[in-house]
C-alpha cells in the first residue's frame, strides 16, 4: 500500500491550489461558504458560479476525465480526488454538480456520437447549466414509480406532468429529464432519459422555499412540451440504466472532507479566542471532545473517500457501488454532526444567521438548517443504506 | 497511489487465516480462556515455526525484517479468531521496547528468544491508580550498591502469569521513571489473574523486594516514559489491527445470521431494520479499516503518527463496541450466549478499549494535538 501523491499529482495539486486560491478573492459575500445556497439562493451568488465555471472551462478543468476526443484529458478518478478535495477546501463553485458531475458522465456512457459532439463542449467550457429532472411529487426514493409522459408526435416527443425537488431549476438553462414513454409500462422498464432547454414553451418554474426561506428547489410543470427527438438520450424505453450509471458518478465525492478540515480550523480558531464564564471555550473539556470527535470523523471520512475512489478506479464505477454509497451516508451524517455540534459550542450565538454577532459568519446555523437536506437529497441516507445492505453485504432483497 | 495489498501480504493473510482456522476454532479459544494459563503452549509453539513472532524483527537479531503491515496482517487474521495468546504482550509490547530502548546485549539475548517462541513476556506499567499518564507510575526502584529494588503493586498487567520475563516500569529517586528487565520467577514476585470481561490473562502483580542488576535497565534510567510513549504508538495501532479482525468476523457472522435466521418466513436479513444496521456496521468498520491501513503505511514510511494515533484507537474503540453490540442484537436471544461466538468478540471489545487508552484518554490527546 503507497497513500502518497506521485510527483505529477503533487504538482498538479498546486496547480489547482494556486488557482482556487487567487480566484476565490473574488467571491462575493452573498456566496458565504457555498454550498448549493451558495450557488442558487442568491443572483450573485450564481453569477459568481457561472463566472468559475468559465475560468475552470478556460483552463480544460471541468472534462479533465473525459476521453481525448470529448476535450478531455482521460485523467484517473484519483486526479479528479485530488480536484475535488482542493475545490472543496476553497469551498469553490464553478463544477455543476448536475451538468458536469451527473449528465455528462450519462453522454459519455450512453450518448450518440452526434449528442456527445453537440452537448459536451457547452458543458466542457462552463457555459451550459443542468437541473436535475427526475424527483416527483409522488416519485422520491421509489423514482422508478415516476409518472411525467412523453409521447411521440413525429419527430418530437410531448412531455406532460410535474418534476419536483429541482435544485437550481430556476437558475439552470438545461434540464436532464427521466419521463415515461411506454405508457403502458410501469416502474423502471418504459423510461427514457431527455436533454431539454428550460426556456421551452409549456415549462414553468415554482419555487418551494427551504425552511431558512432560501430559494433552493422548484417544482417544474410541463404542459405539452415538444423535445426534439435528437434530444432523447440513449434507446426509447432504456433510461433507467442511464440513471444508475449516473448515480455511480455522482456519490463518491471526497471534497467534503477538505472543506470540513478548514471548516473545523474555523471552529478551532473560534474556541481558542472565545471566553465564557472566565475561560476560553477551548479549555472546556465537552467542547474538546466535540472537537475531537469531528476531527476523527474528518480524517476516517478521508481514508473511505481515498477507498471508495480507488475502488472506482480500479474496479469500475457499478464495482464501487456499496462504498459510494458509504462516501455519501457518511459525509452528509458528519457534516450534521458538524453543525449540530459547531452551533452547540456556540451556545446562544449558535442561532444567528447573517449578523454582525455571528460565530463564524452565520455559516453553521445555515448548516444546521440545510444538513437536514443533505441527508435526504442525492439518494436518501435510507436508500443508500439499503444498497450497502444488498450490494456490499449481498442481503437479500426483498421484492 | 496505490491502495491494494501486495501478492505476499495476501499470501500471508491467507495463510495465517488458514492456519487458524485448522488449529484454533472458537469452541477452543472458548476453552482456553476458562484455563489458567490462558493460551496453548503447544499453539505458541506451531505460531512460532511459521515466523509470525520474528517477522517484523531485524534480520540482525534473527527476524525477517518485513514491514509492519505484514505484521498486522498477521494480527489482524488472529483478530478475527480472537485467538488467544501472548503475542501483543511478548512480541508487540516487550519485543518494540527491546528493540526500541535495549541495549546490544539484550536484544541480541532476547529478540531471538521472543522469535522463536521460547520466551513470553509482559509489561507491567499500570498501577492502582489505573492512570494511562506518567503521573500514574509510582512503583519506587531503590538504587543499592549494585541493583535495584522494587516493591509495589502492578495492575492491569497481560499475560504475566506466564511470561519468563517482566518489563516493569518504576520510578528512581533521581532519575525518574525507568524501564527493568525482570525475571518473573523471581520469588518476590506474586502473580495474581484477575476475571475479566474479556476472561484474558489480565493479572495484579506484586513486587517484594525484587533485586534487579543494573544492567537489567533497559535504555537509560529516566528513559522510561520516553521509550514507553514511542512503543505505545506501534503497540496501539497494533492492538487496532486486532479489534479491527475482529469487528469484520463480527460483521461477517452476523451477515450470515441474518441470512440464515428465518422469522414471519423470511430471512430476517431482508428486513430493513436489520440491513440499516448491518450499514451502519459496515461504514463503522469501513471508515476504521483505511485509515488504520493508511496509519500502518505511515510508520512503515517512519512517519510522525503521534495525532493519527489517537485518532484511530478512539475510533477502533467506538466501532468495535457498536459493532459487536449490533451484532449481538441482530443474533437475538442466542447471541447472548456463551455458545454464539458473537458474545465473544463484544467482551474482546470491551478488553481491547482500554488497552493503551480507552476513548475519552485518546479525545483528549487528539484534541491536544489540535492546539487546544
Amino acid at each position: 500500500m503507497d497513500f502518497k501523491l506521485t510527483k505529477e499529482q503533487e504538482a498538479l495539486k498546486e496547480e489547482f491550489e494556486d488557482f482556487f486560491r487567487e480566484e476565490m478573492k473574488n467571491a462575493p459575500s452573498e456566496y458565504g461558504h457555498g454550498g448549493l445556497e451558495g450557488v442558487y439562493a442568491t443572483e450573485e451568488g450564481f453569477q459568481f458560479h457561472k463566472y468559475m465555471a468559465k475560468k475552470l472551462g478556460e483552463k480544460g478543468w471541468l472534462s479533465r476525465p473525459w476521453p481525448k476526443e470529448y476535450g478531455g484529458v482521460e485523467a484517473p478518478l484519483m486526479e479528479q480526488l485530488i480536484f475535488n478535495e482542493v475545490a472543496g477546501y476553497h469551498r469553490a463553485p464553478g463544477v455543476d454538480p448536475f451538468g458536469i458531475g451527473m449528465f455528462a458522465p450519462t453522454l459519455l456512457v450512453g450518448a450518440n456520437e452526434e449528442q456527445k459532439k453537440r452537448l459536451l463542449p457547452p458543458l466542457a467550457r462552463g457555459e451550459a447549466f443542468y437541473c436535475q429532472g427526475w424527483s416527483e411529487p409522488d416519485a422520491g426514493s421509489d423514482l422508478a414509480s415516476l409518472t411525467t409522459t412523453a409521447v411521440k408526435d413525429g419527430d418530437h416527443y410531448v412531455i406532460n406532468g410535474q418534476k419536483s425537488w429541482t435544485s437550481g431549476g430556476h437558475r439552470a438553462d438545461h434540464m436532464f429529464l427521466l419521463a415515461r414513454t411506454d405508457p403502458d409500462s410501469t416502474r423502471s422498464r418504459g423510461l427514457s432519459m431527455f436533454n431539454l432547454r428550460m426556456d421551452y414553451p409549456g415549462i414553468e418554474v415554482s419555487p418551494i422555499l427551504y425552511m431558512d426561506n432560501k430559494y433552493l428547489y422548484n417544482d417544474v410543470f410541463f404542459s405539452n412540451v415538444r423535445v426534439p427527438e435528437y434530444d432523447r438520450i440513449g434507446a426509447e424505453n432504456e433510461g433507467w440504466n442511464l440513471t444508475r450509471a449516473t448515480m455511480n458518478f455522482e456519490r463518491s465525492g471526497a471534497g467534503v472532507f477538505a472543506a470540513a478540515k478548514r471548516t473545523l480550523q474555523e471552529i478551532i480558531d473560534y474556541v481558542k479566542t472565545t471566553k465564557r464564564d472566565g475561560k476560553f471555550l477551548s479549555e472546556n473539556p465537552i467542547v474538546r471532545q466535540k472537537i475531537a470527535k469531528l476531527f476523527i470523523d474528518t480524517e476516517v471520512g478521508q481514508a473511505l473517500a481515498y477507498r471508495t475512489t480507488w475502488l472506482q478506479q480500479q474496479g469500475g464505477l457499478i464495482f464501487a457501488a456499496s462504498a459510494a454509497s458509504e462516501s455519501k451516508v457518511f459525509g452528509t451524517e458528519f457534516s450534521q454532526r458538524m453543525a449540530n455540534y459547531a452551533t452547540e459550542i456556540m451556545g446562544l450565538y449558535g442561532q444567528l444567521e447573517e449578523s454582525q454577532w455571528a460565530p463564524m459568519e452565520g455559516t453553521m446555523a445555515t448548516l444546521y438548517q440545510f444538513c437536514t437536506g443533505m441527508n435526504i437529497y442525492a439518494g436518501s441516507n435510507e436508500i443508500q443504506r439499503n444498497l450497502i445492505a444488498w450490494v456490499g453485504l449481498n442481503l437479500p432483497r426483498f421484492k | 497511489m496505490n491502495l491494494d495489498f501486495t501478492k505476499d501480504q495476501d499470501m500471508i493473510r491467507k495463510s495465517v487465516a488458514e492456519f487458524i482456522a485448522k488449529e484454533c476454532p472458537y469452541e477452543q479459544v472458548k476453552e482456553l480462556e476458562e484455563s489458567d494459563a490462558g493460551y496453548s503452549s503447544e499453539l505458541w509453539k506451531k505460531m512460532a515455526e511459521l515466523g509470525w513472532m520474528q517477522i517484523h524483527f531485524p534480520e540482525e537479531y534473527g527476524g525477517l525484517g518485513d514491514p509492519f503491515m505484514d505484521l498486522m496482517i498477521i494480527i489482524e487474521e488472529m483478530g478475527k479468531a480472537a485467538f488467544p495468546s501472548p503475542f501483543f504482550s511478548t512480541v508487540i509490547q516487550s519485543g518494540l521496547t527491546i528493540l526500541e530502548g535495549g541495549s546490544e546485549d539484550q536484544k541480541k539475548e532476547l529478540l531471538p528468544k521472543i522469535g522463536n517462541g521460547e520466551l513470553i513476556m509482559a509489561l507491567a506499567q499500570y498501577e492502582e491508580e489505573a492512570s494511562y499518564l506518567p503521573s500514574g507510575i509510582n512503583m519506587p526502584a531503590q538504587l543499592t550498591a549494585d541493583h535495584y529494588v522494587l516493591n509495589g503493586t502492578k495492575m492491569f498487567v497481560t499475560d504475566a502469569n506466564i511470561a519468563d520475563k517482566l518489563i516493569v516500569a518504576a520510578k528512581t529517586h533521581d532519575a525518574g521513571i525507568t524501564l527493568f528487565l525482570v525475571d518473573a520467577k523471581d520469588p518476590g514476585i506474586t502473580c495474581t489473574k484477575m476475571p475479566t470481561i474479556g476472561m484474558d490473562n489480565t493479572c495484579e502483580v506484586i513486587f517484594k523486594e525484587v533485586k534487579v542488576p543494573k544492567h537489567d535497565v533497559i535504555g537509560v534510567p529516566g528513559e522510561g516514559w520516553e521509550i514507553l510513549e514511542k512503543i505505545s504508538q506501534k503497540a496501539t495501532v497494533a492492538k487496532c489491527a486486532e479489534m479491527l479482525g475482529g469487528c469484520k468476523v463480527s460483521i461477517d457472522m452476523t451477515s450470515d445470521y441474518a441470512k440464515k435466521r428465518v422469522q414471519y418466513g423470511k430471512p430476517i436479513g431482508g428486513f430493513q431494520a436489520i440491513q440499516h444496521y448491518m450499514a451502519n456496521m459496515q461504514l463503522a468498520y469501513d471508515t476504521s479499516v483505511n485509515y488504520f491501513y493508511k496509519v500502518v503505511w505511515m510508520i512503515d514510511e517512519g512517519m510522525d503518527i503521534s495525532q493519527e494515533v489517537s485518532t484511530l484507537k478512539a475510533q477502533v474503540n467506538e466501532a468495535y463496541k457498536f459493532i459487536t453490540e449490533r451484532g449481538i442484537q441482530i443474533h437475538g436471544g442466542v447471541g447472548t450466549t456463551r455458545e454464539f461466538n458473537i458474545a465473544l468478540f463484544y467482551r474482546r471489545a470491551k478488553s481491547a478499549e482500554y488497552v493503551l487508552g480507552d476513548t475519552d484518554h485518546h479525545y483528549e490527546k487528539v484534541a491536544q494535538s489540535l492546539g487546544m
